[in-house]
């Protein structure tokens, strides 16, 4: 729990991943397109990646990966990610953040 | 209509019937029987219940009769069912207990699309008729407001599909030829929409302009998001299976394959999670474009989707009847 949300407040846009996840990929890709560059967590590259997996749930991440922290916040899911692109939520968020700057 | 259920079957065979005869004249006789007028109401009664019997016995005779004439057909169709699977033709095989979960699930799918779809030409059509006939604002913004939530329906029931038979919504299958053209993770593709629309709304303010113009940006950013996770999958999937093909003669082959087959199964099993994102990008497009315009502008663009997809549908009966050679 504590390294989840300690990792998240380092960079501006913390992405926590699996190695193996391609909806990870396609939030990874989405940042990407909009110049921004996320700081990426692969959680069974990790060795206290079981521990993270589970402190992201208790947030409420189902599931648990892609889980995406803008600004120290938790944003959520790829469902939330994508929504909040949808609605122009995610930019601001973005340029709040100092991530990206227009 | 003809009644042909046997559940009103008011006899059962003769002897009963002459029974509940006798027990009716019993009841009639018990009583001082020189009522003449009495008498014939009985009767008439009785020749009723007659009556109604032998109407009875028919139907049930041709409701039987219906029956073991549908189990022959039925036994027929089998058979003929199975000679076109042994040719190659492939067909889903629902009543099958190996494939019935996929092949019913198919089918019950098509089915709710089809109604689901039925209501929403209806809905459209309301609202064609209230755009033509200068309707106020406030009664646009209820059908409008209505097919829009209605759009939910189909997301919720494409969702519930998606569980149980996710390359099924995925083949487009379940849409007409012309529509499969332009197939992007089981349904449409909402930046494409927006493309067509936007001509259409005229006139539209500065900021509205603005925003469908990000809308339609962002959503065709979240498609190339989508669409790069699936070439990653088909990637990964490949690589899968590809890395089971071991020179043969190595002790480890058998459970290296198993495990290989299980990390597949592993990534097939994500197939549901990119159809509900791609359902999820479609509606919250479609709501956000809602967001943006105006009632008018709404109803306007909600009958510009509907028509093309009819055009479409169209365009599919057409070549499917074209004349071949």
């Amino acid at each position: 729990m504590e390294r989840v949300r300690d990792l998240a407040s380092k960079k501006a846009i913390v992405m926590f991943t699996k190695s193996s996840c391609c909806m990870c990929h396609s939030i990874k890709s989405l940042f990407y397109e909009l110049g921004a560059s996320p700081a990426v967590h692969e959680l069974d590259k990790e060795s206290r990646g079981k521990e993270m997996e589970w402190a992201l749930r208790g947030m409420g991440c189902n599931p648990s990966v892609p889980a995406v922290f803008i600004g120290g916040q938790l944003v959520g899911s790829a469902t939330d990610v994508l929504s909040s692109h949808v609605d122009g939520t995610l930019k601001q968020r973005l340029i709040d953040a100092n991530a990206i700057w227009f | 209509m003809e009644d042909a259920s046997p559940r009103t079957d008011t006899s059962t065979d003769a002897d009963t019937e002459e029974k509940m005869l006798r027990d009716q004249l019993q009841g009639i006789g018990a009583s001082d029987g020189s009522d003449k007028s009495r008498d014939q109401k009985t009767l008439r009664r009785l020749a009723q219940n007659r009556e109604a019997a032998r109407k009875s016995r028919l139907r049930k005779k041709a409701y039987v009769q219906q029956l073991e004439s549908s189990r022959m057909k039925l036994t027929q169709l089998e058979q003929e069912l199975q000679r076109a699977r042994q040719q190659g033709i492939f067909i889903s095989s629902s009543g099958e207990q190996s494939q019935s979960n996929g092949g019913n699930g198919a089918m019950a799918f098509d089915v709710e699309y089809a109604r689901w779809l039925e209501e929403h030409n209806k809905r459209i059509n309301e609202l064609r008729g209230a755009v033509n006939s200068h309707a106020g604002d406030g009664e646009l913004r209820i059908i409008v407001d209505g097919i829009v939530s209605h759009y939910d329906d189909i997301f919720r029931i494409k969702g519930d599909a998606a569980k149980t038979d996710v390359f099924h919504i995925l083949s487009g299958m379940w849409k007409t030829p012309a529509e499969r053209c332009f197939l992007w993770l089981g349904g449409f593709r909402s930046s494409e929409l927006l493309k067509l629309l936007i001509n259409q709304l005229e006139p539209l303010t500065e900021q509205q302009l603005l925003a469908i113009n990000n809308l339609q940006q962002s959503s065709q950013q979240a498609e190339d998001a989508l669409s790069q996770g699936m070439e990653a999958l088909q990637q990964s999937l490949a690589e899968t299976l590809a890395g089971s093909l071991a020179p043969t003669g190595s002790s480890g082959n058998v459970a290296n394959y198993m495990g290989q087959m299980a990390m597949a199964m592993g990534k097939l099993g994500t197939l549901e999670g990119f159809i509900r994102q791609a359902d999820n990008l479609r509606q919250q497009t479609l709501q956000q474009m809602h967001r943006i315009l105006t009632t008018r502008q709404s109803a306007r663009a909600l009958l510009a989707i509907s028509d093309y997809f009819s055009r479409l549908r169209a365009l599919s009966s057409l070549w499917l009847a074209r004349p071949r050679e």
